[in-house]
């Protein structure tokens, strides 16, 4: 096993090359210079400091919002058509009713099929019409249940326009280079480097900003027979009564920007609606000048102007008595749009810069002095072949660090302890082989047989004992997190890299050395 | 080579052990473990102050603010402070109201707010992370070997495993997400150790099959001893470095991981290694040479 083909040996030479040329690409003072690679092994927020936010979407408001939407609807067909039925009810995602006789049964569901479809089905094809509901009869007693694909089709929307929400937020702020992506079905993972404080991107990220215009109640009847609501007052905290129909909401909002209203000097948002909002935003006030209009957010009265004029430009303003950085976030919210279902930060990670800075530090002298002891160990403990152990220790580490730039890995800081600890492991190939020279060189009057040997008994060993090092850090690499997962990129990478360098460029060097030493008595 | 009868004391050594491992999981399950934030939910802060200050000034100073469930510690030097509280109170906000009540310049360096949902779900997480872990070994060193040799790592595993736990347990240290990544290493580790001597025992049966089972493992022992020493002190050389100069956030992890292979090292010789000869196992893998090609 001592010898090399010429291929062989370039193919070491050459892919060691290739390696060197990457890894150098992470100095600086390469930049200055086209030839080399423009690519860095990317930080971890541990180490560069940042933020990592978990969001989670609650996707029950939405389904109970679906479910009544539903509800409404087959009591208006069911109105309409003069379907005859007791007990129509709706809780959670789950309606139900009764049919006067099991006859109807057939009418009942072709009815709740034609029932407002556009806003209960995702799309028109009608193969997929039945599979959103399931329905379940029981004698007489009918349930409707949305079925586990529409369920999970409301899902993936849901998240898929979250994340587009969040990336529009988190942009209307601006940082460099932010990272948004889905985990799971229900969660949202933000990553925001370089930010120490993340308390703005907190306010902004954790609010619906579901933005809706209704009529406070009036003394005048109420004239769509839609009924009643109490919402919230934000100013005193009081409930007021408010129509349940809708004027217009935040979805035709094309603009809102903060600003100053100049007589009072207080902040206000103004804003600006599509074409569709301003007509139904003008119709409404042509038709009711002189009544107090409930600008809502997220469920909380905002303010209560009466309207004075009708609005026919489509554009208006807020004021709530807002500070002038809740004007900004209102407006950030505002243009980027609602949430479809509320969300909730459920895990943080902050560092700061400067523990960032410390942590590289501190972890550029671990590996350092960690190095150290064990390349003078090795001099100590196996002389010139120590010494040879010593250099492809080094190229591992290079090589190690030119994979991890290659990949795109994130080097955490128990990234670095990983590579610190690689150090330690991966000399055990060579402590391996030269132990099992010792032994040979016992039985064995021939230096080139017994190292031979060497190598070739303990290749089997040095895979069985690596792979098992090898199996925790994959099981640590899928179910561990940031850090943690940084960790078990550099344990697994160092084993690979050091089996690569043990049998490549150490036996190369150690085979070299004892076929030019064939009858020297090799001392380690 | 040296010629030390490992097995000698054996009775002795699996003894000790027992009687650890029994320890470790009383002191687990009475004084319980130091639960970081990762686990039982909450938010730590880590904040750097312009100067040294008595930290009981900065207990004061937060009795008096909205949070009413509170500690906190120094961490590393005395200008670093760590506050843990289980109040959904945004960091910012205890910054602010320290820095006026103080009227002390402070910068956050750290912040980790872990939602209790997220806290079970790590529990759950780490758990089966090192679950998995054991059964994959299990499989692997069957695969290899046999169940005996798979019984054996795995009961010097779990021996490692609890022991380490339970100084976590004794010394009161903060047991987080960190702790189980060292825990798992200490599994590749330790068993990576027992391979190496079980593949030499392996090795020596093939070569001799007549002999006493005891005889031959202790060769193995012996053959192996200058290697599991060597690569346990360089392992120990780099992780020890870590320990010493790689600062606060790594220490617990380092320190795990340092125990660890201490450990590890005399499990994979003194339990490992006799629980394969408790149990009877082939004598003659000769056969194995013969088939080959």
């Amino acid at each position: 096993m001592l010898n090399f083909s010429r291929f062989k040996i370039g193919f070491i030479l050459t892919s060691l090359l290739i390696f060197f040329y990457i890894f150098i690409g992470n100095f600086n003072f390469t930049n200055k210079y086209k030839i080399f690679l423009d690519k860095k092994v990317n930080l971890g927020l541990d180490l560069q400091g940042g933020s990592y936010l978990l969001l989670e979407i609650d996707i029950n408001p939405l389904l109970i919002k679906k479910t009544q939407e539903k509800y409404n609807d087959i009591k208006k067909i069911f109105d309409e058509k003069k379907f005859d039925y007791k007990n129509l009810t709706f809780s959670n995602n789950k309606i139900q009713f009764e049919l006067k006789n099991l006859s109807q049964k057939d009418d009942a569901i072709n009815l709740i099929n034609r029932s407002g479809r556009e806003n209960i089905f995702l799309n028109n094809n009608l193969e997929n019409l039945k599979k959103d509901f399931v329905y379940k009869i029981e004698r007489n007693l009918i349930i409707l249940q949305f079925s586990d694909d529409y369920i999970k089709n409301l899902k993936k929307d849901t998240i898929n326009q979250s994340i587009e929400i969040v990336r529009k937020r988190v942009d209307q702020l601006g940082t460099k280079e932010p990272s948004i992506q889905q985990k799971g079905d229900n969660r949202i993972i933000v990553e925001l480097p370089g930010l120490s404080d993340p308390s703005n991107f907190k306010n902004i990220l954790g609010k619906t900003a579901q933005l809706n215009f209704k009529f406070l109640k009036s003394s005048s009847v109420d004239k769509d027979n839609i009924g009643f609501e109490k919402i919230k007052n934000k100013a005193d905290g009081s409930f007021i009564e408010v129509e349940k129909k809708l004027i217009v909401s935040g979805e035709n909002l094309i603009d809102a920007q903060p600003g100053f209203e100049r007589d009072t000097n207080q902040s206000i948002v103004s804003f600006k609606f599509d074409s569709i909002g301003a007509k139904k935003f003008a119709n409404a006030t042509k038709d009711n000048v002189g009544r107090p209009l409930a600008i809502i957010l997220d469920n909380e009265i905002l303010s209560s102007p009466v309207i004075r004029e009708p609005i026919l430009t489509g554009s208006g303003q807020i004021s709530g008595g807002f500070t002038v950085e809740e004007a900004n976030q209102l407006a950030v919210l505002l243009r980027a749009g609602a949430l479809p279902a509320p969300m909730k930060i459920i895990e943080e990670r902050t560092v700061g810069a400067d523990l960032g800075e410390d942590s590289i530090r501190y972890g550029l002298i671990s590996f350092i002095a960690g190095f150290l002891l064990v390349f003078i160990y090795m001099i100590y403990a196996y002389k010139l072949l120590g010494f040879f152990a010593n250099i492809s220790l080094l190229l591992n580490v290079v090589i190690l660090i030119s994979i991890l730039t290659l990949f795109g890995s994130t080097l955490t800081l128990p990234g670095i302890a990983g590579i610190i600890l690689t150090v330690g492991m991966a000399i055990d190939t060579n402590v391996i082989i030269f132990e099992r020279a010792k032994e040979e060189l016992k039985i064995e009057k021939s230096n080139i047989i017994a190292f031979d040997m060497a190598y070739k008994k303990s290749l089997l060993t040095i895979i069985d004992s690596n792979l098992t090092t090898f199996i925790a850090g994959v099981i640590l690499f899928y179910l561990g997190s940031g850090p943690v997962k940084g960790f078990a990129v550099t344990l697994c990478v160092g084993l690979a890299t050091s089996f690569f360098t043990a049998f490549t460029v150490n036996r190369l060097m150690v085979g070299k050395y004892i076929k030019n030493n064939k009858d020297k008595l090799i001392s380690f | 080579m040296t010629n030390f009868d490992f097995l000698k004391y054996k009775k002795f050594f699996i003894l000790v052990s027992a009687s650890l491992v029994f320890f470790s999981f009383i002191l687990i399950f009475s004084k319980g473990l130091n639960l970081g934030v990762d686990f039982k939910g909450g938010t730590t802060i880590e904040i750097r102050l312009e100067k040294k200050m008595d930290i009981e000034k900065i207990r004061n100073s937060l009795s008096k603010s909205k949070i009413n469930n509170f500690s906190v510690k120094e961490f590393g030097t005395a200008n670093d402070l760590l506050i843990y509280t289980d109040n959904s109170i945004s960091p910012s906000d205890i910054k602010n109201f320290l820095e006026k009540d103080l009227k002390e310049k402070i910068t956050i360096r750290k912040i980790e707010t872990v939602g209790p949902k997220v806290g079970s779900e790590l529990i759950k997480s780490a758990i089966y992370s090192v679950l998995l872990c054991l059964i994959a070994i299990f499989l692997y060193l069957w695969f290899r070997f046999e169940w005996q040799f798979s019984l054996g790592g795995i009961v010097a595993l779990f021996h490692d495993l609890i022991i380490t736990v339970g100084v976590f347990a004794l010394l009161g240290l903060q047991f987080d997400l960190s702790i189980i990544a060292a825990l798992l290493t200490i599994l590749g580790y330790s068993i990576n150790d027992t391979v190496i001597i079980y593949d030499r025992i392996r090795e020596n049966l093939k070569k001799d099959s007549s002999s006493e089972l005891s005889i031959l493992v202790n060769e193995s022992l012996n053959n192996t001893l200058s290697r599991t020493l060597k690569t346990s002190g360089t392992t120990l050389l780099s992780i020890v470095a870590v320990l010493i100069f790689g600062g606060e956030v790594l220490r617990g992890f380092a320190f795990a991981i340092t125990f660890g292979i201490i450990v590890g090292t005399y499990s994979s010789i003194y339990i490992a290694s006799p629980i394969v000869m408790f149990f009877k196992i082939k004598r003659d893998w000769s056969v194995k040479i013969d088939n080959t090609p």
